[in-house]
């Protein structure tokens, strides 16, 4: 492999690419090649970096220094000044805000001082489509010691030890599963990757899957020589188009160097493995649903037991990890599970990738020690709130989690902890929300997408939330009753408790927790027709406020229904009783001069 | 894009024959065969019931399950609006309205003139540039509702 003196890292993600990313790294080739530096200077097309908001991400080693929001026209200067002259680029480093000093250096930006990467170890720093890089990084490295150094029940005892969890949501024992169904009676075994990440603002499997696809190949080759399973299947989104095809580049690699396929290592282990692509239903992030899915079925869930660990795929015994818990295997393998748990709390271990969204001033992919505050993630990782805005709550958990407040902020991160607060750990969504969100809205939002997802197998989950949803829509409209909030709550209990997978049981979180935390925003929506964060259309009430109106017209030419009668000397008003509440003339007054109530 | 009766049950065949003695072969097919006619006709499915021997019944029930399937032709490109909660706090509704304005169309419904289908989405994953839309494969970030005409115009 030839020496270079630098190397210039460049995100290939999704988020950096729709950013220009593609763009910016043609740039950077055509202008190394142009210098002559061609011999020197590596450009590299990596994974993601996390900080999607500021992307395209270029970092540059060996200094590590970062640069964002890299355009393609100032590829040129870039190449020019730090590369060829060796000054960095002031204008392009991160910087917290106006007048705020850059920070030059990836580690000292505190978006990645607190986090600690261990399944994102290799996202943003290798290419992804090239296994040599991987290799370097201790890649494979794992699988060599557990195949020619260990047994199957060695491997397990690690994973045991290490204690983790299921990443996908339901949090339990990796090891226990792996023993279960290692002792299942079958000759033939299967291991399954769920990468069906469908929870609405998640996306940390995506990054890892488009990043770093060798760790999950290679997790769940360990996880299959140690449960004696011979062939795997990766169960993909089909709205992830990239990483299923860095997944299949990164599968003809390894089966070329002889670390996939027949006789590995020439261990005697032999492992197939096949990409499924997923055909868009929600509820195939369900095991059993998922594993009809592969079958070529309708994706609906089958009742437990027999569990599939027993009872499989096609009858097998079949074990299920989700993309995160497989990513973490191969490390735990190459440092031992002592190492895993030495981070964490008592009960959950290890790390955890978040994905932070929403309003918050830094979105992107956060991997941190469990036990950390939520106050820590959002507000030192995050930077707060967007504009300065004051926080109201943080939905954990996606469709299936909750809502929390304020003063859940310095509950320390655990399966156990948001589990008591009412949310879920779920796959990692963090979506922040400020005083203009309002949580009927919001729980109505997740309850469309429950219902919609819905499979329609069980009653409770089919007509549940149906009705869940009827009673909110009525609620935001401002047609609810005080009784409509009692019925609201039983009714979610009862699907709560009456359904028959994970995605009848969590549909009704967000209502709950909303109506725990914040019932006093649903009682103003019933009591005073108001909706407290302006954001339900039907309650709100536009008005001018004539002490700021210039009386320059631009509302009542952009009203879609005339109804701001006035002329340029008498000055305009809203006649609120023909109003539709689309907000047109909210956007457009120059002058700030309408408000909405 | 359009195929006769007997073109349909041509090309279904050939994307049937490496399945013939599999299994779980349904869906793949399904996705190829969407993928070369861009929708599943019925001849499609016809053909499929009779060679792999399932009942066409369970072949509708398949189709009519996933969100990917369509059994009518679809637009030139499909516009995806992200609904996901990082988009809808961030506008997203607002970014679905303004291209719905455009196109003239609804939710899941196709303009006349097969230019665009209109398909809203659970998470395109890309929380990140909130709201975003993507556009057959391309992804479009960080929009305001006065972006949608300029980058629709791009796609004829």
């Amino acid at each position: 492999m030839p020496i270079y003196r630098s190397h210039i890292l460049i995100c290939g993600g999704t988020g950096c690419t729709s950013s220009g990313a593609g763009e910016v790294t043609e740039a950077f080739k055509k202008a190394i090649t142009e210098k002559g530096l061609a011999d020197e200077v590596l450009v590299v097309p990596t994974g993601c970096h996390g900080m999607c908001e500021m992307g395209p991400i270029v970092v540059v080693y060996p200094e590590g220094t970062f640069y964002c929001r890299v355009q393609k026209t100032d590829v040129a200067e870039l190449v020019e000044e730090h590369i060829y002259k060796g000054r960095p680029v002031q204008r392009l480093m991160y910087s917290a805000g106006e007048d705020v000093p850059v920070i030059p250096h990836y580690k000292e930006i505190p978006f990645y001082g607190k986090q600690h990467r261990i399944a994102l170890k290799n996202c943003g720093y290798i290419n992804p489509d090239n296994i040599d890089e991987y290799i370097v990084r201790g890649g494979y490295e794992a699988l060599g010691k557990a195949l020619l150094s260990m047994k199957p029940e060695q491997v397990i005892d690690e994973v045991k030890a290490s204690g983790l969890r299921g990443r996908g949501g339901g949090g339990f024992s990796t090891g226990l599963k792996w023993s279960f169904c290692a002792s299942a009676k079958g000759d033939k075994k299967y291991v399954i990757c769920n990468a069906d990440e469908g929870d609405p603002g998640a996306f940390m499997d995506r990054s890892l899957l488009e990043g770093d696809p060798h760790s999950i190949i290679e997790g769940m080759s360990l996880g299959a020589f140690a449960m004696g399973a011979d062939e795997g299947y990766i169960y993909c989104r089909a709205e992830y188009p990239l990483a299923i095809q860095r997944l299949k580049t990164a599968m003809a690699q390894a089966e070329e160097y002889g670390l996939l396929g027949e006789n590995i290592m020439d261990s005697g282990f032999s492992f197939t493995l096949h990409v499924k692509e997923g055909a868009g239903a929600f509820v195939c992030g369900e095991e059993t649903a998922l594993m009809a899915s592969i079958e070529g079925r309708r994706g609906m869930p089958r009742p437990r037991p027999p569990f599939p660990a027993n009872s499989g795929l096609w009858g097998c015994p079949t074990n299920i990890n989700n993309v995160e818990t497989w990513a973490n295997v191969p490390q735990i393998i190459s440092h031992g599970g002592a190492w895993y748990a030495s981070l964490g709390t008592e009960k959950s271990k290890g790390t955890k990738v978040f994905a932070l969204t929403g309003k918050v001033k830094h979105t992107g992919l956060v991997e941190v020690p469990m036990g950390i505050t939520l106050r820590e993630i959002i507000f030192e990782i995050g930077g707060g709130i967007l504009d300065d805005k004051k926080f109201k709550a943080v939905q954990i958990g996606g469709p299936s989690g909750g809502c929390l407040t304020e003063e859940h902020l310095d509950t320390p991160v655990s399966y156990e902890s948001l589990t008591a607060l009412g949310a879920i750990m779920g796959s990692g969504g963090l979506v922040v929300m400020d005083e203009t969100t309002c949580m009927v809205d919001v729980a109505k939002f997740f309850l469309e997408f429950t219902q919609k997802e819905s499979c329609g197998k069980c009653v409770p989950c089919r007509e549940g939330t149906k009705h869940m949803l009827l009673l909110l829509e009525k609620i935001t409209e401002g047609k609810g009753t005080m009784e409509d909030l009692d019925t609201l709550e039983g009714l979610a209990n009862m699907v709560k408790e009456m359904s028959l997978c994970g995605l009848g049981q969590t549909a009704p979180n967000p209502v709950l927790t909303t109506l725990r935390y914040f019932r006093d925003e649903y009682e103003a929506h019933i009591r005073d027709h108001k909706c407290p964060a302006g954001a339900c259309a039907a309650l709100l009430e536009y008005r001018i406020i004539p002490e700021l109106c210039k009386k320059c017209g631009i509302c009542a030419k952009n009203c879609p229904v005339k109804c701001i009668p006035g002329d340029r000397n008498t000055g305009y008003r809203i006649d609120t009783d023909r109003c539709i509440r689309c907000g047109t003339c909210f956007e457009k007054c120059p002058f700030g001069a309408i408000e909405k109530k | 894009m359009a195929f006769s009766a007997e073109e349909v049950r041509e090309k279904t065949r050939k994307i049937v024959d490496p399945w013939r003695n599999g299994k779980g072969g349904l869906i793949p097919i399904l996705q190829a065969v969407q993928e070369q006619l861009g929708y599943l006709p019925m001849e499609a499915l016809e053909t499929i019931s009779r060679d792999l021997k399932i009942p066409s019944s369970e072949i509708y029930g398949v189709a009519t399950f996933y969100a990917q399937f369509h059994l009518k032709p679809r637009g030139r490109h499909v516009v995806r609006v992200c609904r996901g909660t990082a988009c809808h706090v961030r506008g997203s509704l607002k970014i679905l309205d303004s291209v719905k304005e455009i196109t003239g169309v609804e939710e899941n419904q196709t303009t006349e003139d097969l230019r665009f289908t209109i398909e809203p989405v659970a998470c395109l994953g890309a929380c990140g540039l909130a709201p975003v839309m993507m556009i057959d494969t391309r992804t479009f970030g960080r929009l305001t509702p006065d972006m949608v005409k300029g980058i629709l115009d791009k796609f004829e």
